[in-house]
């Protein structure tokens, strides 16, 4: 049992990424029709905010400590971050600790305004294309803005550690009544989770209960009717295009903790998210939110060792973790065409 | 002839041509001169084009005709890697059954994958072919180890089977001894030009492919296949199943991608996991488009003219740039070298992702269309007819 309870916690991590960016892509799917490839990049690019955010807290400059020797003897370098010296040397850690919560405050303008870019700057000129030519020039801009990323940043995983605070594990099993040491969690894990969370909640009372999410659902429904009673639906749906483009980037800022971001991240994630979309229901926002965490423990669990190794032993598949998830998707994109939650009439030709 | 009108006749003998004499035309500057490292008449790099342009030909019958957009042909490419280095491994050097055999594992696999993705259509079709792919490239790196060799990739070792080796054939790919790796280089003053066994071997299987393309589009399977493209759902109106139709453009379009694969095997004897990573799908898709999607000879074009520039622009380094521009002032220099430097050496695949949003942009016919929209332009005055040389079709709307 405190196995079972242990693989789905670990499955929440990953199932909490894969519904932020399939909530992401479903948003802008329902509202613009557009299928985004560039999203997992968006993914990337939060995370990109953490690691720069990081980087701007622990500029230093040096100064020359002539009571101290190094091992040369030479008078040491002492490299003191700016902040700490503008703050005090114990805010100043502090704030260099908390980097990552702080790059949120930084990412959420930048992240909205990239959506916003992206959406005036090219995606609006594809409306009217065949899906295939969105899919082709959001899957071109991914790769630049991958390969931006990567020049400036190099091609290797950048740590990013979590707040001291919220370092190493906790014992999750004795909280529930089981014995001590059998359901061990980091706390940072937990932390993603709850917020993913809030920012799941947040997203759906946004868009009912607001005025402006019922006229964006509206036009989800019926664009052409919206726009005849003389609302810009246009000017909403590309704000709603900056808040996927937030939601993606700030999963991305707060999973940099789990993972050390690097350059293909997003294309990694990507791939996934799609699936869970489809799994979800293209054009449901709660089949995407349902099919993300359902899938993030479907693959926690299939990479438990009892189950991994009865795959190995009787089905001769090794590392069935790998798979699963697209082993699924099949199956149930056989057998329920539209996905879980999937609508009828939406994107079917 | 051959069963071709005029037109395509005259086509299909221009790709012959250019196939046949591409050790001279690859290699126009002589050996010594700075220009060199723009030629491209080395065997390697020939074979490639070859081998490519049978990839995105094979994809340009599933998209150009029927419209679906598969991300996920770099698994049949894969496959096909993976049968013939096995076929070396048990049978022997020769390559004829590795291909063959690349060819047929790459068609069932193809059925297999096309008989649940084409139940869907539009973009669920794109996210099925691309899942697939990334499962086939999960399968070959991790799952299927004891057949892939994983992230080793799988090669030839001295002690596998080989049971149809005999003692005096060749140790290296070959075609009934005829050794794919040699090459004859004829020195005509300062030029010289490599002829390689591998290159026309390539080039010969290319030639049929472009020619079984052509007989493809003028049949009328083909002909089915655009109405596909144009409107599905009159086809299903007047009670026709038109997914046999997709699913053999999807078999063939497979076995296309099998035998470049095969044939890439054949020219070095290893297979990698790498091959069927999605942006090896995206690759031949850009092939594909920046030729012309549905054009005959479009997909030629494309995949050569990427493989040309992926060579060149890997090799330019900082120090070529800081030669070229060199007679700017200093400080123009450095300007000019620092925005350069993005798009070259490493940064190939930037300059890859902006030609590839820039022609979906401006170019959706690729450039083929350009040709056109170019000759129109010239010969505008004289005739309304565009006519090109190129004899490409008109992309199906």
């Amino acid at each position: 049992m405190d196995a079972l309870i242990l693989q789905v916690l670990n499955g929440l991590d990953k199932g909490s990424a894969y519904a932020l960016i399939a909530l992401g892509l479903t948003l802008i799917f329902g509202t613009l029709g557009v299928v985004n490839f560039a999203h997992g990049a968006l993914f990337m690019i939060g995370a990109f905010c953490a690691v720069t955010v990081q980087r701007l807290l622990s500029l230093s400059f040096v100064t020359v400590d002539e009571t101290q020797k190094d091992f040369l003897g030479k008078p040491l370098k002492v490299e003191t971050p700016y902040v700490e010296a503008w703050f005090g040397p114990e805010v100043g850690a502090a704030i260099i600790d908390w980097s990552v919560p702080l790059a949120i405050i930084f990412a959420i303008p930048i992240m909205l305004a990239v959506g916003f870019i992206m959406e005036r700057g090219l995606i609006k000129h594809f409306y009217k294309r065949e899906h295939a030519d969105q899919i082709l020039v959001t899957f071109g801009l991914a790769i630049v803005l991958q390969e931006l990323v990567k020049h400036y940043y190099g091609a290797n995983p950048i740590p990013t550690p979590a707040p001291d605070a919220f370092k190493g594990s906790f014992d999750f099993g004795a909280l529930i009544g089981f014995d001590p040491n059998t359901i061990i969690y980091p706390y940072w894990r937990l932390v993603y989770f709850a917020f993913s969370a809030v920012i799941i909640a947040g997203v759906f009372s946004f868009l009912r209960f607001t005025t402006f999410g019922m006229v964006v659902r509206a036009g989800m429904a019926d664009r052409e009717t919206v726009g005849l009673l003389g609302i810009n639906i246009d000017r909403r749906f590309t704000i709603m295009f900056g808040i996927a483009a937030a939601v993606a980037g700030l999963a991305g800022v707060m999973y940099t903790p789990i993972n050390s971001p690097n350059y293909h991240m997003g294309m990694d994630f990507l791939v996934l998210s799609f699936v869970v979309v489809v799994v979800g229901g293209m054009g449901s926002l709660p089949g995407a939110v349902l099919a993300g965490f359902l899938l993030g423990i479907l693959e926690s669990f299939a990479s438990f060792s009892p189950i991994k190794n009865f795959f190995e032993n009787w089905l001769f598949l090794p590392s069935i973790d790998q798979i699963i998830i697209y082993l699924v998707a099949i199956v149930i994109l056989l057998t329920r065409p539209r996905g879980l939650m999937g609508r009828k009439g939406v994107m079917e030709e | 002839m051959l069963g071709l009108d005029r037109k395509d006749t005259r086509l299909l003998i221009f790709v012959v041509l250019l196939a046949l004499c591409a050790p001279f035309l690859l290699n126009p500057f002589p050996t010594e001169s700075a220009m060199a490292q723009f030629n491209a008449g080395y065997p390697d790099l020939m074979q490639r084009f070859a081998i490519y342009g049978i990839f995105a030909i094979g994809f340009n019958i599933l998209f150009g005709l029927t419209g679906y957009l598969s991300f996920g042909h770099a698994a049949f490419l894969g496959v096909g890697s993976y049968s013939t280095v096995w076929m070396f491994k048990l049978l022997s050097y020769n390559i004829v059954p590795g291909i063959i055999l690349s060819v047929i594992v790459a068609g069932l696999f193809a059925l297999l994958i096309g008989f649940i993705s084409l139940r869907r259509s539009g973009i669920y079709f794109s996210i099925l072919t691309l899942a697939f792919a990334q499962m086939s490239f999960a399968l070959a790196y991790s799952v299927l180890t004891p057949i892939t060799n994983g992230e080793t990739g799988l090669q030839v070792y001295t002690d596998d089977p080989q049971y149809l080796q005999s003692v005096g054939s060749p140790n290296v790919p070959n075609l009934f001894g005829i050794v794919m790796r040699d090459t004859y280089t004829l020195d005509v003053g300062a030029w010289s030009f490599d002829f390689n066994n591998g290159y026309y071997f390539c080039a010969i299987l290319m030639l049929i492919a472009f020619y079984l393309s052509i007989r493809i589009y003028r049949s009328p399977f083909g002909l089915m296949l655009r109405a596909v493209k144009s409107n599905q759902q009159r086809m299903n109106y007047t009670g026709l199943s038109t997914r046999p139709y997709t699913l053999a453009a999807f078999v063939i379009s497979g076995m296309y991608a099998g035998l470049a694969g095969g044939l890439l095997a054949s020219m070095d004897p290893l297979a990698g996991a790498e091959r069927m990573q999605w942006t090896a799908s995206g690759e031949v898709v850009l092939m594909t488009i920046l030729g012309g999607v549905g054009t005959l000879i479009g997909p030629i074009l494309g995949a050569g003219f990427i493989k040309y520039f992926e060579n060149i622009f890997s090799k330019i380094n900082d120090a070529t740039l800081h030669s070229w521009f060199g007679f700017l002032p200093e400080g123009l220099e450095n300007a000019v070298v620092w925005i350069l430097e993005h798009f070259v050496g490493a940064g190939w695949h930037l300059t890859l992702g902006l030609l590839f949003m820039l022609v979906v942009i401006f170019l959706p016919g690729g450039l083929v269309e350009g040709g056109q929209k170019l000759a129109a332009f010239v010969t505008r005055r004289g005739s309304d007819k565009k006519d090109k040389t190129s004899g490409s079709t008109e992309p199906a709307e």
